[in-house]
């Protein structure tokens, strides 16, 4: 592939409420094992984009712990890899990343050392599979200066958390609306974008000698008349984890079969960082029911149409409803949990209930004693 | 002046001991589970192959350099084993080494004992210039700090030491025992005695000191099928060498036999087992292939079971242990059974009391394990603890009727089964291998 990858993880969102606090969205656990920015390692991975960086910014931590390796996706190779760029403070500058065009801006050696003729631009908090290779022919067919990868949402999607494009016959976008709050079209751009690198260091050099600092606002918006910017339209499953709802559905979305194929039984495969966890465990009086589980939990009580993420353990005659369970969480005997995301590494003690509704998800830190494990 | 040219084992990294793992024997009494697998790479408790065990062991005990002996059946050791990335095997000096037999100028020999496979790799051992050499087998579940055994053995300055577990009294007379002085040195060895005069068996975990084992090896080396219990330690033992027995008291169990195969498998369905894969500061290390959680159906009914990554639950399981990326399909019904990695059990088919290797295609509607008990006809030994055995990538097809004690190797169509039924005791060997 003649492209190097850029993953924008940096980001932080209100709408996450209390999910976001301890870790950057890129970090969100998806599916039972993996964490969102493992969709688009693993499709920067199997389009043979060989080099990539990873942009990060807000709380890292939990992020440079799944990333402690580039191994499990395939990036530990001489010819290329994983470079995790996070804010330093330089001699010209000591500055946070201040936007998306700021944080390319504070890294921009990693392009200009660069040979590849193309970048791939992409958010690290998306659950998809796309071959960015098809994408870069469809950028080479139509002569583009940028493509964009959108996708069609059906009618009745809430479009305010996304950015809206409009396209003539031949693809190329006539008007670009950045979260709207009534929108005009019902494509959706999903931030990925393909450039090719000079272009991108031009136009990113340019936005820093104005003193503006985000992509979409002061290249995409800003150029659209100017540059041939197309849209590459997706088929497939997309979804972007903005919302305590969307993440809420996107996990549960893998209790379908159509969707869990998708992503688990065809090539190309998803990868992630390898935990070493023992098998699920189901006890006497377990009563498990259109769930996923993931390996080393242990099962006493009853498991609903919900997602175990890693080492959950839940207790007897629990009854765990229509809710996900992030990684090592502990809940104690006859407890009830209904409708609710349950934060990781939480304890939760016996005999208590925690019930959300299906409109309003609660989502449950709590951090009692564990006494056993 | 040429400048003197250090070596490595002079230095920091000299490595203080090394562990060789021996991982070339069949496994006969496995029957067809082995019958295309070495015994090491055979899986076991969901998710792992038995070699996981000691491996994870040596990196555990801070050992990172291992030698593996491969002889019968390799392939899929060596793909499981790689270059040791799964057990941070994976280093500049050191690691994980795969060591085949090999040609030499003179003749070439297969590994003919225990002792003759290390006897031909002397040159690799010396290559790290190690104080002390580890010696392990391959077919034994256990979690043990070598590096505790090892302290034990610098404390006594021992030339060998053997890791033995106190058995009861009446089954000594299975193992190779010993019999020890009041320090824990080793008077005498008995193999299977009779009348055992001491419960204390040994587990074939030796260390050697190795310019000791050095010298013993190339004294007795080319001994026909040159063994450690029967040549090697009896040399060290005649010429007064100090040998002591350290003492292990946690769970170790050998699973050479399909009876124990199948009991240790069992026992990790316990619901606080003996022996407890979910301790966070020993982990077991494996090669994951899949990743993805498992999915249990709306319809689906699971106790007493453990189950690996990436499998789907349509049916019922219940004391079972069950791989990764297995399929249960809807109406299925699995009861006491080992299940390995990617096998699918087809819709509505009853399985008791079975062992079912990789990759094995269950057609619908089967019935296995089913009518009254038989002598096995193939072999009353390997086939007696009233187990169905599939090897692996065999196929059953839909719709047959198979009684207990079966052993079905390969891939099988209806015609293999008269009035579409296979009584019990009774075998299909397709493969070529029994």
């Amino acid at each position: 592939m003649r492209a190097v990858g850029i993953v924008l993880a940096g980001g932080n969102n209100k709408r996450m409420k209390e999910l976001s606090e301890k870790r950057a969205i890129a970090a969100m656990p998806i599916a039972g094992s993996y964490r969102a920015i493992d969709f688009v390692l693993s499709n920067m991975t199997n389009s043979s984009v060989n080099k990539v960086a990873v942009l990060t910014q807000y709380n890292s931590r939990s992020l440079n712990e799944h990333l402690s390796s580039s191994k499990w996706w395939n990036f530990g190779r001489k010819q290329g890899g994983m470079f995790l760029f996070t804010p330093t403070i330089t001699a010209e500058n000591s500055n946070w990343f201040r936007g998306t065009a700021d944080s390319i801006y504070q890294n921009l050696h990693f392009l200009k050392t660069s040979h590849e003729p193309y970048v791939v631009i992409a958010s690290g908090d998306a659950v998809y599979k796309l071959d960015y290779g098809k994408v870069l022919e469809y950028h080479i067919e139509k002569k583009a200066d940028i493509t964009i990868v959108c996708k069609d949402m059906p009618e009745g999607t809430d479009l305010t958390r996304f950015g809206l494009v409009k396209t003539d016959d031949d693809g190329r976008i006539v008007d670009f609306e950045e979260k709207p709050m009534v929108g005009s079209y019902s494509t959706v751009s999903c931030g990925i974008y393909i450039i090719r690198r000079r272009l991108l260091i031009e136009l990113i050099e340019r936005c820093a000698q104005e003193d503006r600092y985000d992509f979409v606002n002061d290249i995409l918006i800003r150029y659209k008349n100017l540059k041939r910017i197309y849209a590459y339209r997706m088929e497939g499953y997309w979804s972007s984890i903005s919302s305590v709802d969307a993440y809420y559905h996107t996990n549960l979305d893998f209790l379908k079969p159509e969707v869990r194929n998708y992503f688990f039984k065809e090539y190309p495969n998803i990868y992630s960082k390898v935990d070493d966890l023992p098998p699920a465990k189901y006890n006497p009086g377990s009563q498990v029911r259109n769930s996923l589980v993931s390996s080393g939990s242990i099962i006493n009580g009853t498991v609903e149409n919900s997602v175990l993420f890693k080492s959950a353990f839940i207790g007897t005659n629990c009854v765990i409803r229509n809710s996900i369970i992030l990684n090592d969480v502990y809940i104690g005997d006859n407890t009830v949990i209904e409708n609710c995301i349950v934060e990781s590494r939480d304890t939760i003690r016996a005999n208590t209930s925690y019930i959300g509704t299906p409109e309003d998800i609660k989502i449950v830190v709590e951090k009692s004693e564990r006494y056993m494990i | 002046m040429y400048p003197s040219y250090t070596r490595r084992g002079d230095h920091v990294i000299k490595k203080e001991m090394i562990a060789m793992l021996l991982a070339g024997g069949q496994g006969s009494r496995l029957g067809v589970l082995t019958s295309k697998v070495a015994k090491p790479a055979v899986a076991f408790g969901g998710k792992y192959r038995i070699i996981d065990f000691p491996l994870s062991n040596c990196i555990n005990s801070g050992i990172d350099t291992v030698g593996v002996l491969t002889q019968y059946q390799p392939l899929q050791l060596n793909s499981h084993i790689g270059i040791g990335v799964p057990w941070d095997l994976d280093r500049n000096i050191g690691g994980v080494s795969v060591l085949p037999p090999y040609e030499k100028s003179k003749g070439t020999d297969w590994y003919t004992g225990t002792a003759n496979a290390i006897f031909q790799n002397i040159d690799y051992i010396d290559s790290f210039n190690p104080e002390y050499v580890l010696i392990l087998s391959g077919d034994h579940i256990y979690k043990m700090d070598y590096e505790v055994m090892l302290d034990y053995h610098k404390s006594n300055n021992a030339d060998l030491t053997i890791a033995v577990m106190p058995v009861p009294i009446e089954e000594a007379s299975r193992f190779g025992v010993v019999i020890t002085d009041d320090n824990g040195r080793i008077a005498e060895f008995e193999e299977k005695p009779p009348k055992p005069r001491s419960n204390l068996a040994s587990m074939g975990i030796y260390i050697f000191t190795w310019k000791v084992l050095r010298e013993a090896l190339i004294a007795t080396g080319d001994v026909p099928n040159c063994d450690f219990g029967k040549h090697v330690i009896p040399y060290i033992h005649e010429r007064k060498q100090p040998i002591y027995a350290y003492e292990f008291n946690g769970y170790w169990k050998d699973v050479g036999t399909l009876g124990s195969y199948w009991e240790a498998n069992m026992e990790l369905i316990d619901i606080i087992p003996v022996f407890n894969l979910y301790e966070e500061f020993w982990k077991i290390y494996t090669k994951t292939e899949s990743l993805q959680p498992q999915y249990v159906s709306g319809e689906a009914k699971i106790e007493r079971t453990i189950i690996g990554d990436g499998s789907e639950i349509y049916g019922e399981v219940y004391n079972s242990v069950i791989g990764s990326g297995v399929t249960i399909e809807p109406g299925a019904v699995v009861r006491d059974s080992i299940i390995m990695q990617n096998a699918v059990i087809g819709a509505g088919t009853q399985l008791n009391k079975a062992i079912v290797a990789e990759n094995v295609r269950v057609g619908a509607g089967a019935q296995i394990g089913v009518g009254e008990y038989a002598e096995s006809q193939l072999d009353k030994k390997v086939y007696a603890f009233d187990l169905v055995t599939i090897g692996a990538n065999s196929v059953i097809p839909e719709g047959v009727t198979i009684g207990k004690n079966v052993a079905i190797s390969g891939v099988t169509t209806a015609e293999d089964y008269p009035d579409g039924a296979l009584p019990s005791g009774g075998y299909i060997i397709k493969a070529g291998d029994k």
